[in-house]
């Protein structure tokens, strides 16, 4: 298959009009004995057997809504997304433009990131939004980044719980490992029944950033609005790791007093497509605006006096402050913005509180259903949302393996990361679970148990 | 340009002056940076800088700058309220516009205002 | 709401909102009713839009007609690898098996998704020459960091402590530095000599026991592959640096030379340039690195590999591996897996080696002829062969007229302006790439259109001040928007009385 949309013909009058003979002459300043290596690679395919080639693949997995049923969560969340969500996505107007450099000709992204910062805004409560980073993870270290540059690198102690996402944990340690940093609270092997008042003893004045999830790595919904207080006293910044279906419901970060609000919005209807990509979000208080990585969409007017949208604060970023910038990135995640946008839109307040109502309610069904079976129990009492720890007989692995002969995936198994919780699940419940999966599930453990 | 002829000038295009301690940036640079939208001092009273320490740190529609001490001593005064009206950098450099005032500065390497003019003329090309 | 005062020309979808309007609506719960939390824990209102569907596809599709893309027309953004996006990757990145697969799956469920991470390791690996691959990178900077944190690593590893100092030329991307500054290393500039080449003389300067090493994109900014390259590479492996490629210009490699092959010792890859993964509006990317021999062990955790090998009858069990020094995680999960590597896959395998080396070999012809259609019209500064790209100088002998002026010109012949003030070693410059996706007609419009701007710069200066004309929007006031710094609205503030 190719798409070059050049003759023969005119291939040569345009290597006539440039000088040469031959395509080959082109590259003469290519060192003569690497150039035109021989590719080791398949021939190729026509795009018939290409998309062939492309379906068998995809068909040698098993998927969570032909195969099997699912209770994973962990990070990434099987939601319904509606089909206008895919099919503004598929507008190449949308998917084949760039980053808005050229605000003339690019209103129709413009205006739909300022929208989506708009909705992110309104749903953490935050003053501002940027207009996206790759993930909830990076988000997450981009606060560090954050608040290591409002302290100009004299504050170098953050303190993290260790219920926020193992993974959010690792990729901030790996980003940080230029600075220098101290971390405290970030122990798997330490108490998890203990609240987040646990984490106060060890703000000090060194402390730049305190980090915990909202609800936490165990589904819990915890009010943070003490240790807030608590580390705003010692002059600490706090960020929420926020999960955004939990936020149609509960409590806003901004109403407890948080600082930076970050999360992962693949719940926001982003396919789960084995991870990624998906789209982290970021907001924060405005006076922290210069020191915010990433793109920010501002309104403006045009020299009609049109209403009109730019790339604003451009000179944060690393075109211009190069070494000096907060952070290297220079994309956002821009039709996952839109996508997320499109899918609040669609559902509209009511659609969204429906969708937020069905996860708790059917993740509390299952808890409550699960709970009763001989040797399980909810390892925590505290309130949730819709995921929570189910504690089990034997080892979670094998449980899990159990399920799996049963066409089912039971959760997230949590002995790799908490030594403590080998026996442990991680359910996670969301609207796409009928109750009649809840039912199986609960049976096939029966039957477990029983033998 | 404007470039009153009692201060001095930095090669990095900060002015000090000898009389009040008083430092900020030139109009020259004002007009380099364009339309200022952002000013951050990084500086407290009471602080001591030396020579070349970063004190200010400003951005523009098209570009950002650090701004150096242009003098030695102890941070006398601040100009707290520079960040709510950063445009002041653009309509007034030389006055409202300054940034910190250095007790007992010395100086660093600088020059009169004669010397700086030709050394911006140099630039404009 | 309307902050800034312009007259509204699409209203937001918060000033469409409307009271008890309906969109997409869930399905009743099918289960017992449990109580909600306590009421401190609950938010007290949900200051969020009420749309209907056709309300808001309507909104979007008008919002899409004000873009100008790839679909609409020709788009040179220098740099940037603006090429025809195939349909059929639309297809295959939604295929069900890929959509719905959750990241956490046990392997043995997911080894479709795997073979291809594996199978596109391999191939990445033969196009670039180099020995490792991860996929993990998120974008392009992303791809950068994680390179400068393996030289990092490497360096400490050794036990070379003084080594903190990393060369980039000043024609380089603004990331480099940037990327190199997350990591406190100081950034010492190496100038170009007349021709675009790294200059010999400064480089020999640089080389010492305190070099990280160097980030080098090549072909540069310029469009020029360096004529000298594996001497430079020479000089700074020599001082014990490690050379490291920018792989945001590969789209005028493929099959042309492997930077492996030329000493490199790592690069990050662009999917959304070099091999069509859709620009998205900005993202998201996908930017996977490679890396020689010496770096395998530093690769960022997990890669794609055999857990478990196969035989005549079983075939290999792919996962998740390890490597032993790694510099850790850098994103959750396993990189941009069905937005990038899927579509980057089914574009390669569509191409095959004979099909990859026609796309740089016509990206290449295509550059040369738009810069050999220029010559006379327009200042060349840095005039030889180039690569997939090249810059033009965007201003004229006595003339107030800039390359912003020519670049918003252009939008009333309906093409999208090339990058301009980048490279900033370029006076105004203009830096114009047009991709092997573009036909000889297209090619001649877009010059034709650029000698009558530069005719009009004489005759009739205003009409390129004060353009775009034609464009639904005008030239925007960007000291309004950061000084006034309105980031985002909210409902209208009578909206719960409102009809």
């Amino acid at each position: 298959m190719t798409y070059i949309p050049i003759s023969p013909n005119e291939r040569d009058a345009m290597l006539q009009t440039v000088g040469v003979k031959s395509l080959d002459d082109l590259f003469d300043a290519v060192p003569k004995k690497h150039r035109f290596p021989e590719l080791d690679l398949p021939p190729a395919l026509t795009e018939m057997e290409a998309a062939s080639l492309l379906s068998e693949m995809a068909n040698t997995n098993e998927n969570v809504r032909e195969h099997l049923i699912s209770f994973l969560g962990a990070g990434a969340y099987n939601h319904y997304v509606p089909s206008v969500v895919d099919h503004m996505l598929r507008r190449g107007e949308f998917y084949t433009a760039y980053t808005p450099y050229q605000p003339e000709i690019s209103q129709g992204t413009l205006q739909a990131i300022f929208e989506y910062q708009s909705l992110m805004t309104n749903l953490t409560g935050m003053e501002v939004s940027n207009a996206s980073h790759y993930d909830g993870a990076t988000a997450t270290a981009e606060a560090v980044n954050l608040a290591f540059a409002q302290f100009r690198g004299k504050r170098k102690k953050i303190v993290m719980s260790p219920t926020v996402h193992p993974q959010y944990r690792e990729v901030i340690r790996t980003y940080s490992q230029g600075m220098g940093l101290e971390e405290a609270g970030n122990d798997a092997t330490a108490d998890l029944e203990v609240g987040p008042e646990a984490l106060t003893s060890l703000i000090d004045e060194s402390t730049m950033l305190v980090v915990v999830q909202y609800p936490d790595f165990f589904g819990r919904i915890h009010d943070y609005t003490k240790l807030i207080e608590d580390a705003h006293a010692k002059g600490a910044l706090v960020c929420m790791v926020a999960n955004p279906t939990a936020l149609l419901m509960l409590k806003t970060p901004a109403e407890m007093g948080a600082d930076i609000v970050v999360g992962e919005a693949q719940p926001f209807g982003i396919p789960l497509w084995y991870g990624g990509p998906y789209l982290g979000f970021f907001t924060t208080k405005k006076s922290y605006v210069h020191k915010m990585a990433g793109r920010l969409i501002g309104e403006t007017v045009d020299n009609r006096g049109q209403r009109a949208y730019v790339l604003t604060l451009t000179s944060r970023e690393q075109h211009i402050k190069r070494e000096r910038a907060t952070s290297n990135i220079c994309t956002n995640q821009g039709l996952l913005a839109l996508a997320s946008a499109v899918y609040m839109s669609v559902l509209g307040k009511t659609g969204l509180q429906q969708v937020a109502n069905l996860c708790y309610q059917k993740a509390h069904y299952a808890a409550g259903e699960l709970s009763k079976i001989d040797g399980f129990g909810l390892c925590f009492s505290e309130p949730f949302f819709h995921e929570f720890v189910l504690c089990c007989p034997k080892p979670a692995s094998e449980v899990n393996e159990y399920l799996l002969e049963h066409g089912i995936f039971g959760g997230y198994a949590l002995g790799n990361d908490y030594p403590s919780l080998e026996n442990h699940i991680l359910v996670a419940v969301t609207e796409m679970n009928s109750k009649r999966e809840i039912d199986t599930l609960v049976e096939v453990l029966k039957e477990m148990s029983h033998e | 340009m404007n470039t009153p002829s009692n201060l001095k000038y930095t090669k990095s295009d900060e002015w000090f002056d000898p009389a009040s301690g008083a430092a900020g940036i030139t109009d020259f640079a004002q007009s380099q940076l364009s339309d200022i939208v952002f000013v951050e001092l990084l500086v407290d009273e009471g602080e001591d800088v030396t020579v070349g320490n970063a004190i200010a740190s400003v951005e523009s529609v098209k570009a950002s700058a650090e701004i150096y001490a242009p003098a030695a001593g102890k941070v006398s005064a601040v100009n707290k309220g520079l960040s709510d009206k950063p445009e002041t950098l653009n309509s007034d450099p030389f006055g409202e516009g300054w940034m910190i005032k250095i007790e007992g500065g010395s100086a660093g390497e600088v020059m009169d205002s004669t010397e700086y003019e030709k050394y911006c003329e140099g630039r404009t090309h | 709401m309307n902050k800034t005062g312009g007259t509204i020309v699409e209203p937001t979808i918060f000033e469409l909102s409307s009271p008890g309007r309906l969109g997409v609506t869930m399905p009743a719960s099918d289960v017992p009713e449990t109580a909600l939390p306590p009421k401190h824990l609950l938010r007290s209102e949900l200051p969020l839009p009420e749309l209907a569907e056709v309300d808001v596809v309507r909104h979007y599709m008008r919002l899409s007609k004000f873009n100008y893309s790839v679909d609409d027309g020709f788009y040179p953004l220098g740099s940037c690898t603006m090429k025809y996006n195939p349909k059929i990757n639309e297809d295959t990145c939604r295929l069900p098996g890929f959509l719905y697969t959750h990241p956490l799956q046990p392997i043995e469920t997911v080894q479709g998704n795997l073979v291809l991470m594996f199978e596109l390791q391999e191939w990445l690996k033969e196009i670039s020459g180099f020995a490792g691959i991860t996929l993990q990178p998120a974008a392009g900077a992303h791809g950068e960091f994680t390179g400068v944190l393996m030289m990092h690593a490497y360096h400490k590893s050794r036990n070379d402590s003084k080594r903190t100092k990393i060369l980039i030329p000043d024609a380089a991307h603004g990331t480099n530095p940037a990327s190199a500054g997350m990591l406190g290393m100081s950034v010492l500039t190496i100038p170009s000599d007349a021709r675009g080449n790294v200059d010999l003389k400064a480089l020999t300067a640089a080389c010492d026991d305190t070099v990280v090493g160097m980030m080098l994109t090549n072909p540069n900014t310029l469009g020029m592959f360096d004529e000298n390259i594996e001497k430079v590479v020479k000089m700074v492996k020599d001082c014990g640096g490690i050379m490291y490629a920018d792989g945001a210009n590969l789209n005028a490699l493929l099959g042309i030379v492997r930077p492996g092959d030329l000493g490199f010792d790592i690069m990050h890859f662009n999917l959304h340039k070099t091999f069509s993964v859709p620009h998205g509006g900005g993202g998201p990317g996908s930017g996977p690195v490679g890396v020689s021999q010496r770096l395998l062990d530093f690769l960022p955790s997990p890669l794609v590999g055999i857990v478990e090998e196969g035989d005549d009858d079983i075939e290999p069990l792919y996962g998740f591996i390890t490597p032993k020094q790694s510099i850790g995680r850098m994103k959750a999960f396993h990189g941009h897996f069905g937005g990038g590597l899927v579509r980057a896959y089914t574009y390669i395998s569509m191409h095959g080696p004979d099909g990859l080396k026609d796309i740089s070999q016509y990206a290449v012809l295509n550059a040369n002829y738009l810069q050999a259609r220029l010559r006379g019209t327009y200042k060349i500064p840095y005039d030889r062969i180039c690569m997939h790209e090249f810059v033009a100088e965007g201003s004229f002998e006595g003339s107030d007229i800039r390359a912003l002026d020519i670049a918003k010109r252009l939008m009333d012949y309906n093409f999208h302006p090339p990058t301009n003030y980048f490279p900033l070693i370029v006076h105004e410059a203009l830096m114009i790439e047009p991709t092997e996706t573009e036909n000889k007609d297209t090619l001649d419009r877009f010059a034709e259109a650029l000698i009558k701007i530069a005719e009009e710069a004489k005759s009739q200066p205003e009409l390129l001040h004060n353009a775009p004309h034609i464009t639904p929007f005008g030239r925007m006031d960007e000291v309004k928007a950061a000084r006034e710094l309105v980031l985002c609205c909210w409902l209208p503030e009578n909206y719960e009385t409102m009809k």
